[in-house]
């Protein structure tokens, strides 16, 4: 008998024991299955060059792709608003779907409502659904806000969501002046990036739509972190960063509070976020940073048409992204870079200069979102490590422009090859074909991981396989020292692995 | 029994308080889903696998997560395509914890994402000629795939696509089995019209078209072992109870199935259902039509087991029935050990449940091994029969919650302030941040298995962490005391 009280096995172990060793050879008897040297035949031959060309041969199949609908991101946007009530319009698992999601990510709450279309409201539109929605929501839960992005259901049948809203308000609802920033979000046109993008343009609509605008003379300026499964402690070092440098900056979405609250004994629904006030006067700001430029282009044209500057960066990891970044802000506010920041610039040169040997002509591949895979490329760039292989299955052409063109400014770049579209069953042929030293990317990369031999890094979203990362930034010179440590720990790790048995197992390193 | 009229009455005040909350058409909706179990009677008395109101936070998934998430996902050496947009495939990508041995994307497809990724074009023109070309890219990339099932999202039925033409179409072609399933995510409720939808096709696709006069040589004692997904193995610690009573599980479903294995239902002399909600549809017509009758067991905590074992072995010989007895006494030393250890810890401690399937009936028991009670029960997605069999489970006064909201739930445990709450991801952390302990009872909270003697083991460890934990010590500062 394998399991015990005194020492409780868990699957991890309790399956490696002969009686269900045995098990498992009994039942493959009836599976019909095609036994162990056909399968170690076709596993080998997934590995090969030819099935890597009949693989980039595809034209309809997608497998493992590194990305996700538009609502998850529109709910993400909208969680960052004070008292915000994310609210998709459309079929209710959507919405399971995507609290799920951000709860395995951040291992905290997500609160989002659905109005649970069903055949009906196929047939007839989803207006009695939101009418009645918005009046149980807003009854429920006392938003401040509530806002409504939709699934594919909805914008198949064509739902729209302005008339909707205003009849719903019209039939008391919700009062008349409660604010419904709002945003159409097709899942079958681009990816979550897009929905955020949408929906943060559906906040700023919301509030500067037909305002006037009068720039501040104090240096103030709105900095938007995109869909960033960091924000929790990305938002706060650059609110720490932007103090340092006495510029007053409203992040417009930050999700840093709500998810990332206390267990003191009460759930709080609603935490922090960018509020009402702030967002009125964020109009007269002088400027917009959008640190995920790539994924922010419909936002940016709205800001820049309501008289703002905008900048557009991407994911700033390392020194010459954090660089940009402080430089931008300081031409934009006047705001000279303090010494301070200086200081921790040189802390993060510092570190590369002592751990840069363990890291100069590692190869690597890399994964994600299209601006975090500009920045994370730019920095290992900078270390001196080679970007092999980049996969971007939500690129956009600008994307492949901007990363070919950072690719060749580097020496190190020369063998770096961008894959816009391509997924992670490509990045397996590619790996098992043209092996490198590490794969960066999200925790599903370990599928990868296991098939390649290749160590992964996880950077990105989401991460469901390790705890707590999002609570440290990977963006300012501190964040980049969070990423550089990350390279490294993997590095030495997979070092000593590889050494127990020879004399390289060293102590220092 | 004082105890039990104040816990009757503080319940029904409880019920009253949320419902003032809601507007009024709402309010008497969410009126019929709420109630005070009373003893002896029939049913809980709530009505259930009704719409979910819009806006309230429902807990519910869709139709797609019923037959992809659940029914189908499981089947390991099969290709199931998320027909339709990227999103659905992603979010259900290896969350569920459907163990299986092979090799994954070799032999084995389950910790996969097999999607159509629909763009614009292929919902203005349809995504037939898309779904064509997609199988004919699984059988040259995938050649050890048994079958493929397209499990479909919402356009799919609003666009007017028929992948059931194309499935038979494709099916010559390739000569391997296609099962379009017609899970569109707006049908029906909740995950459960996708579970019976999941199972129709299993009849129309896999059922119908296989060959049952192909020659077999059967026992007495075989069994298919089903409605199990083999959460963190559940199927396996079950499996070894059944093979050491001399059964032989000739079929295991759909968790680590294979094609073949399902396609075994109709061969059995028994069908050993386990979650009962989401397959009992196809083990109605296999008892119709093939004559194999069907039992639904429960293989939580040694009372339970006990019971089960007994009930199963009442369908064969004396030499199972025997066998059974050998079985539960083998174990006994092991569940006598478990619940020294762990009920001293434990006696005494309220739970409050909400899950989906047969769990807010079934682990009841369990509980109740350890010196544990359950004082409030709901699903997600039950229908009246499951509040009918979960009579034979609760105590007079259990609280009753059908489709539960999160305000309502959130307010139900503010006010009870059990001592555990087993429910899903999407609850965890609000709870725990509450400071109640709680252990997801969906995913065995990456922990597993729970069914099973050896399961027990588990499950009496898992309990005792979460209550016991010195963290819940620390929830408030010490200044603040």
């Amino acid at each position: 008998m394998p399991q015990s009280a005194d020492k409780v096995l868990d699957h991890s172990d309790l399956f490696r024991e002969p009686e269900y060793q045995e098990i498992f050879e009994r039942k493959k008897g009836f599976e019909g299955g095609c036994g162990a040297a056909k399968v170690t035949e076709i596993a080998d031959w997934t590995k090969s060059m030819e099935y890597r060309e009949i693989n980039f041969k595809r034209e309809a199949l997608v497998v493992n792709p590194a990305k996700a609908c538009q609502p998850l991101g529109a709910v993400l946007c909208a969680s960052g608003f004070e008292g915000t009530l994310p609210y998709v319009h459309g079929s209710q698992g959507c919405v399971a779907y995507f609290r799920s999601h951000f709860n395995r990510h951040f291992k905290e709450p997500c609160s989002a409502v659905s109005d649970s279309m069903t055949e009906d409201a196929a047939v007839f539109g989803g207006l009695n659904n939101i009418v009645d929605g918005l009046a149980n929501a807003h009854a429920l839960y006392k938003p401040k806000m509530i806002a409504v992005s939709t699934t594919c259901m909805a914008e198949v049948i064509g739902d729209d969501l302005d008339g909707f809203i205003k009849t719903a308000k019209a039939k008391g609802s919700i009062p008349e002046d409660f604010r419904v920033p709002f945003a159409h979000t097709p899942s079958f046109v681009g990816s979550h990036v897009t929905g955020y993008d949408n929906m943060l343009k559906g906040f700023l609509t919301n509030f500067w739509e037909g305002k006037t605008r009068v720039e501040t003379s104090a240096p103030a300026i709105n900095i938007n972190g995109g869909f960033d499964g960091y924000c929790v402690a990305n938002n706060r070092e650059i609110k720490r960063l932007m103090k340092e440098m006495g510029v007053a900056a409203t992040i417009i979405s930050d999700p840093s509070e709500v998810f990332d609250t206390p267990a003191d004994g009460e759930f709080r629904m609603y935490a922090g976020g960018t509020t009402a006030e702030q967002m009125d006067a964020a109009l007269n700001a002088k400027g917009t940073v959008f640190m995920q430029g790539i994924s922010a282009v419909k936002s940016a044209e709205y800001v820049e048409k309501a008289g703002q500057k905008t900048i557009s960066l991407h994911c700033p990891v390392g020194v010459a992204g954090t660089d940009a970044f402080l430089m931008a802000v300081a031409e934009l506010t006047g705001q000279a870079i303090p010494a301070s920041l200086e200081t921790e610039r040189g802390r993060l040169v510092d570190a590369i200069t002592d751990s840069q040997a363990y890291l100069h002509g590692k190869k690597f591949a890399l994964f994600g979102d299209p601006d975090m895979l500009l920045g994370l490329t730019a920095f290992l760039l900078e270390l001196g490590a080679e970007p092999v292989h980049i996969v971007c299955t939500n690129a956009t052409k600008e994307w492949t422009a901007k990363i070919t063109e950072l690719l060749a400014a580097s020496p190190f770049g020369k063998e770096g090859k961008a894959w816009p579209g391509k997924d992670l069953w490509h990045m397996r042929s590619l790996l098992a074909t043209e092996p490198v030293d590490f794969l960066i990317g999200s925790s599903h990369g370990k599928y990868l991981e296991r098939d390649t031999d290749t160590p992964l890094i996880r950077i990105g979203f989401p991460i469901f396989d390790r705890h707590h990362h999002h609570r440290f930034p990977i963006w300012g010179y501190q964040g980049g020292l969070n990423v550089l440590v990350k390279i490294l720990d993997k590095i030495f790790d997979t070092l000593d692995a590889t050494t127990t048995d020879s004399a390289s197992f060293d102590l220092v390193r | 029994m004082s105890a039990v009229l104040d816990g009757k009455t503080r319940n029904k005040a409880l019920i009253n308080e949320v419902l003032e909350v809601y507007p009024e058409k709402a309010a008497k909706k969410r009126a019929k889903h709420l109630n005070v179990y009373e003893e002896g009677k029939p049913d809980c008395g709530v009505k259930s696998n009704i719409k979910s109101l819009p806006g309230v936070m429902t807990i519910r998934g869709c139709a797609y997560a019923g037959s992809k998430g659940v029914v189908w996902g499981p089947v390991k050496d099969m290709m199931h395509i998320s027909h339709g947009p990227v999103g659905c495939g992603q979010y259900s990508w290896s969350t569920r914890r459907n163990y299986y041995n092979g090799t994954t994307g070799v032999d084995a497809f389950g910790a996969m994402q097999v999607t159509s990724d629909f763009q614009e074009k292929d919902i203005v023109f349809g995504g037939d000629k898309k779904l064509d070309k997609v199988i004919d890219e699984i059988t040259q990339l995938f050649p050890l795939a048994k079958g493929i099932s397209i499990q479909s999202e919402c356009p799919i039925g609003l666009i007017g696509d028929d992948i059931e033409a194309v499935s038979k179409k494709k099916s010559k072609e390739i000569g391997l089995p296609l099962v379009p399933v017609r899970c569109e995510g707006f049908r029906g409720v909740s995950q459960s019209l996708g579970h019976h939808i999941a199972n129709d096709a299993i009849r129309d696709w896999v059922f119908d078209k296989a060959d049952y006069n192909a020659p077999f040589e059967s026992t007495p004692y075989d069994v298919v072992l089903m409605a199990d997904y083999n959460i963190g193995g559940d199927a396996w610690s079950s499996r070894i109870l059944l093979e050491e009573m001399g059964l032989r599980v000739i079929g295991q479903g759909t968790g680590d199935a294979t094609l073949k294995e399902i396609e075994m239902m109709p061969r059995a002399k028994l069908l050993l259902l386990h979650c009962y909600r989401s397959m009992n549809y196809i083990a109605r017509h296999v008892e119709e039509k093939y004559g194999v009758p069907w039992f639904e067991y429960n293989l939580f905590g040694p009372t339970k087991i006990a019971e089960s074992l007994r009930g199963i072995a009442a369908f064969f010989d004396d030499t199972i029935k025997e066998n059974a007895e050998k079985v539960i006494a083998k174990y006994t030393a092991l569940s006598q050990a478990v619940i020294d250890k762990y009920k001293p810890r434990l006696a005494g401690k309220t739970v409050m449940l909400y899950v989906g399937g047969l769990r807010p009936r079934h682990v009841i028991g369990a509980y109740e091994d350890l010196g544990m009670e359950v004082v409030g029960t709901g699903y997600e997605f039950g229908h009246g029969d499951d509040y009918q069999r979960t009579t034979h489970y609760v105590k007079d006064g259990t609280l009753i919650y059908d489709d539960v909201s999160s305000f309502e739930l959130e307010k139900f445990a503010e006010k009870i302030r059990p001592d555990l709450i087993g429910s899903g991801v999407k609850e965890k952390y609000i709870f725990q941040k509450m400071g109640i302990p709680f252990r997801q009872m969906h995913s065995w909270d990456y922990s597993g298995p729970y069914h099973g003697f050896d399961g027990f083991a588990i499950f009496a460890r898992d309990m005792d962490m979460a209550i016991n934990s010195p963290v819940w010590g620390m929830t408030k500062a010490p200044w603040k005391k």
